[in-house]
């Protein structure tokens, strides 16, 4: 089956990163597609490479990028809820004028059509929140 | 935009609004996923649900809160093709309000009609 996700909770916090991420390895493991991972509201927060996590933690934002990294997912961050809360990778930092970027390793900044378009092409859209 | 949507394919779409119109951002960012998918030409409707429902209530003043009432956008949705919206009978009742407190037409049903709406959906966004 083609799925999508949607995060709608940062990271630590609530446990909707969490279970998402397990989900979601969970379904790889059965053969099943992960057509894109959307992260929205606060849910943009776990695309932060800036988070340092004490050392006998699960380092959340990190097990993302590496398991975007195995099975090339589509992490992607809504760019309106992004520039919200700070998260920004280089071209939006030069954009918006600012000194730094912060988006992690294999996700990307895009627009809500993203989520949309996951909801249209999946077979089911799996949301994740409070 | 356009060519996102250019897939040919329409589906049942429906916002589920479950929070009160401020106090969390949930409200208002939903309104902007509603109003960027409606370029998508889906079948979009929008349940509201418990304290969901406060986000149609007339009179909303924000001035104290030093936020932006995003209310009178919910009047906008029509001219976005989107003019499916269900209002969670109990829910009015329980908060004391009913349709002619709300600043939309909107169609009030029950709980149990809502689960068959919500049955007859090929994806639900929950909010």
């Amino acid at each position: 089956m083609k799925l999508g996700i949607l995060v709608n909770e940062g990271p630590y916090t609530h446990a909707a990163s969490d279970t998402a991420y397990q989900f979601v390895k969970a379904a790889l493991a059965k053969g099943h597609e992960i057509y894109r991972v959307f992260f929205y509201h606060d849910g943009v927060n776990n695309g932060t490479r800036l988070t340092v996590p004490p050392q006998d933690d699960r380092n959340i934002v990190k097990r993302w990028s590496e398991l975007a990294a195995q099975h090339k997912l589509d992490l992607v961050v809504c760019i309106a809820a992004a520039q919200r809360r700070g998260l920004m990778d280089a071209a939006e930092a030069k954009r918006n004028g600012k000194d730094a970027d912060n988006l992690a390793p294999g996700f990307r900044i895009s627009g809500l059509g993203q989520l949309i378009e996951a909801g249209i092409q999946a077979d089911r859209l799996v949301v994740f929140g409070d | 935009m356009a060519e996102e949507s250019g897939s040919g394919i329409t589906k049942k779409f429906l916002y589920v609004n479950r929070r009160a119109p401020y106090g969390t951002i949930y409200a208002l960012e939903s309104l902007e996923v509603v109003l960027i998918g409606a370029a998508f030409e889906q079948d979009v409707s929008l349940a509201f649900l418990g304290d969901g429902v406060y986000q149609l209530a007339k009179g909303q003043d924000t001035k104290g809160l030093e936020v932006k009432n995003f209310s009178p956008t919910f009047r906008a949705l029509e001219d976005y093709d989107v003019t499916k919206l269900y209002v969670e009978q109990e829910a009015l009742q329980a908060r004391g309000l009913n349709e002619a407190d709300l600043l939309v037409p909107v169609e009030v049903v029950s709980a149990q009609r809502m689960t068959e709406i919500m049955e007859a959906q090929d994806v639900i966004l929950s909010f």
